[in-house]
């Protein structure tokens, strides 16, 4: 995710989408690919989106801010997803991302201030019955404790 | 000497990866032949890593394995769990839609015919449309999504449909906790949603389908895509189906985490590539589904079920369960509970045995306070709703749901107001905003699940109401279905809505 890189022109966009445009329904994919090109859909990919599409670009953003999982900034080096949901609160997800929070001061949604981990909620991981779990980037963790999560963070670079 | 390793994603999130390389490490610096396979999971969580050594006699089990056993592993020094299928776990289940899940290695696809795979699809092949359905429909095949609709009758509605293309559009969105089933078999046994999906196709006249797999499961997504790419290049998928002369072919595609993309109409706009809004039916998908073309949604277990429908008949299948719930449940046991993870066995069993016997209580040792079951719009059960059989109609009667067979199990530390509070605030969070009653019905639930916290117990009324309110007002089941877990925490466990006014006094 290159944080400091300038905006991407509107050829390196259509570089990224114009190869889906013949799926059917392929406007889901095409944000897919530009927020694993750039760690988040940049501003100026929605007019090129709506003219490679025919659609309006109140629309197209509309479907951006609908998803959770697109960003309309880069989000840090890592992100760091606890698992909120019922499962993982059995079994002390609250109190672990509690304590998680004390030591990065920060908390849902929000970026440790050197830039390295982006801390965001996730509403099951199907690791429920190895709770409570989190996922670091691709990498899933599951029975997390205190001791866990300070060397995933200590990774990270937190 | 084969040596099995899981590489699902909960035995990989307990360190798997780290056993097998250990694993391979170690073999080779003995000197030992050794061919490492990295297996699905064989669904036993709390055994995970759980190793298999096979040495001609059949595959023993160790578990959990930590990096630093390997040495012992390896010296046969380790305790072992002995035959890995004579755990009673394992042993007293029917494994009929996850026969190969933990057996094989998930993308070999000769390893997949050896046990059976492929069987089901070329019996469909030979057969008719109207008699692939008439199967299903005997099978007595309910869907596994949550609304248990009959999957014979979806397909017969989709099959008599006259268009110019149809779909099967398999629902992997998969949210609601407690649940890993679909994540389990696309991870450990993808073939057989793709051949679940070939026979749905040949049914019903579809040559095109869909994934529509959750973005949390990177895992799943990544063996799914290398599984149809492999399918293809075997015939499987393509032009000409197992050279039946007919076509079917599939691709993967990646959500974007939204918990109510799961409902099948809100599924189809997001493929489309809208806004996850739930439509309104009529019309139902079935005539007018993705690209308002006719379409089969079903749910992975749904459709991974049918494969092993048509293997070993529709009246296999249909002589296990009760009721109208035939065939077999994939429970998945999960959260505060001993022995966590997938279970499949004939509809019947009680939710007591799920949770006492088969379980083994919870995992911190204290009391269970409660279940719940089917996700996050499913009730709480208190433990004097134990002796409910696993079946639609059953847990409909009992004022619960089974919905995609989750068990999230709490011990007596869980505070069941804070719960009700979490499902009003859950809603609130992933509603898709189309109807008043859930868009701000669960924003007021909070609020009002507050004021009962800080001890105005007239508040109760006023939930009650407001959840009548969801219940009727709400056009799919996140509105209208919040409120099970709401209202059966309040009526099981009034207790903890009540200590927190004589606290507050
Ligand atoms: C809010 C909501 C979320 C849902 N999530 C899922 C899901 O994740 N997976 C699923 O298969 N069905 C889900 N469903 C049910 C689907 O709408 C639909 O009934 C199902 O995909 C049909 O397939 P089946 O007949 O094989 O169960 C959900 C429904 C609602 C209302
Ligand atoms: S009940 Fe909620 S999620 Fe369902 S259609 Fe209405 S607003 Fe959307
Ligand atoms: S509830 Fe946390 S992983 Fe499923």
């Amino acid at each position: 995710m290159q944080v400091n890189a300038p905006a991407p022109t509107e050829e390196d966009i259509r570089a990224i989408i114009v190869p889906l445009a013949s799926l059917e329904g392929p406007l889901l994919p095409m944000l897919h690919a530009l927020q694993d090109s750039y760690g988040h859909v940049p501003q100026t990919a929605v007019p090129v989106l709506a003219d490679v599409l025919n659609l309006g670009r109140a629309e197209v953003h509309g479907v951006i801010s609908f998803y959770h999982d697109f960003r309309d900034a880069p989000a840090g080096r890592h992100v760091l997803r606890i698992c909120r949901a019922e499962a993982c609160q059995s079994m002390g997800a609250n109190s672990l991302a509690e304590s998680t929070f004390r030591k990065l001061g920060i908390s849902w949604h929000d970026t440790t201030r050197n830039g390295a981990v982006t801390v965001e909620p996730v509403y099951c991981l199907g690791l429920c019955a190895c709770a409570p779990a989190v996922m670091l980037d691709d990498r899933v963790v599951g029975r997390v404790d205190d001791a866990r999560m300070d060397k995933l963070l200590s990774e990270a670079g937190a | 000497m084969k040596i099995y390793v899981p590489i699902d994603s909960a035995a990989k999130a307990l360190g798997a990866d780290e056993v097998a390389e250990t694993i391979a490490r170690e073999a080779k610096s003995r000197g030992i032949e050794a061919r490492i396979i990295r297996n699905g999971t064989r669904g036993m969580i709390w055994l995970e890593p759980l190793v298999e050594i096979d040495q001609g006699q059949g595959r023993i089990g160790y578990g959990p394995v930590t990096p630093e056993d390997v040495p012992a592993l390896l010296d046969g020094k380790l305790d072992s769990l002995g035959p890995v299928e004579e755990i009673p776990f394992f042993a007293r289940q029917t494994r009929l839609t996850f026969a190969r899940c933990g057996v094989i290695d998930p993308l070999d696809l000769d390893d997949y015919r050896a046990h059976g795979g492929l069987a089901g699809l070329r019996r469909a092949a030979a057969m008719s449309q109207a008699d692939i359905i008439a199967e299903v429909t005997k099978s007595g095949l309910r869907g596994r999504g949550g609304a248990g609709f009959p999957t014979g009758i979806k397909w017969k509605t989709v099959m008599e449909a006259e268009a110019p293309q149809k779909y099967i559009v398999c629902n992997a969105d998969e949210g609601d906790s407690g649940t890993f089933a679909d994540r389990m078999i696309m991870e450990g046994d993808p073939f057989t949603l793709i051949e679940g999906m070939a026979i749905a196709g040949l049914g019903v006249g579809a040559t095109r389908g869909y994934v529509y797999l959750r973005s949390e499961y990177p895992d799943a997504i990544r063996v799914m895509n290398e599984a149809v790419r492999i399918a293809r290049r075997n015939g499987v998928l393509g032009p000409d189906v197992l050279d039946s002369g007919r076509a079917f072919d599939m691709e993967i595609r990646m959500g974007a985490g939204a918990y109510v993309c799961g409902e099948e109409t809100s599924l189809l706009n997001s493929l489309e590539g809208k806004r996850g809004v739930v439509r309104a039916k009529p019309p139902l998908p079935a005539l007018e589904g993705f690209l308002g073309r006719p379409t089969v949604v079903n749910n992975v277990i749904s459709l991974a079920t049918v494969p092993v429908i048509f293997e070993k008949g529709a009246q296999t299948y249909a002589d296990l369960g009760i009721g109208r719930s035939r065939g077999t449940v994939t429970l998945q046991i999960a959260g505060n509970v001993r022995h966590g993870g997938l279970f499949e066995t004939g509809f019947g069993v009680t939710l007591g045995e799920i949770v006492n016997e088969i379980g083994g209580g919870t995992a911190s040792g204290r009391p269970v306070k409660a279940v719940q079951v089917g996700g996050p719009l499913g009730a709480y059960m208190p433990a004097n709703k134990f002796d409910t059989p696993t079946g639609y109609e059953e847990f409909d009667r009992n004022g619960g749901l089974i919905g995609h067979a989750g068990l999230v199990v709490f011990d007596d530390s869980a505070d069941m107001l804070k719960m009700a509070r979490f499902a009003m605030e859950f809603c609130a969070v992933e509603s898709c905003g189309k109807c008043t009653p859930c868009r701000i019905g669960a924003v007021r639930g909070v609020e009002t699940i507050d004021r009962i916290a800080e001890g105005d117990m007239a508040a109760t009324e006023l939930l009650t109401d407001l959840c009548e309110t969801m219940k009727d007002g709400s056009l799919c089941a996140l509105g209208g279905f919040t409120p099970l877990p709401v209202m059966s925490a309040l009526t099981h466990f009034p207790d903890d809505f009540a200590c927190h006014k004589e606290a507050a006094e």
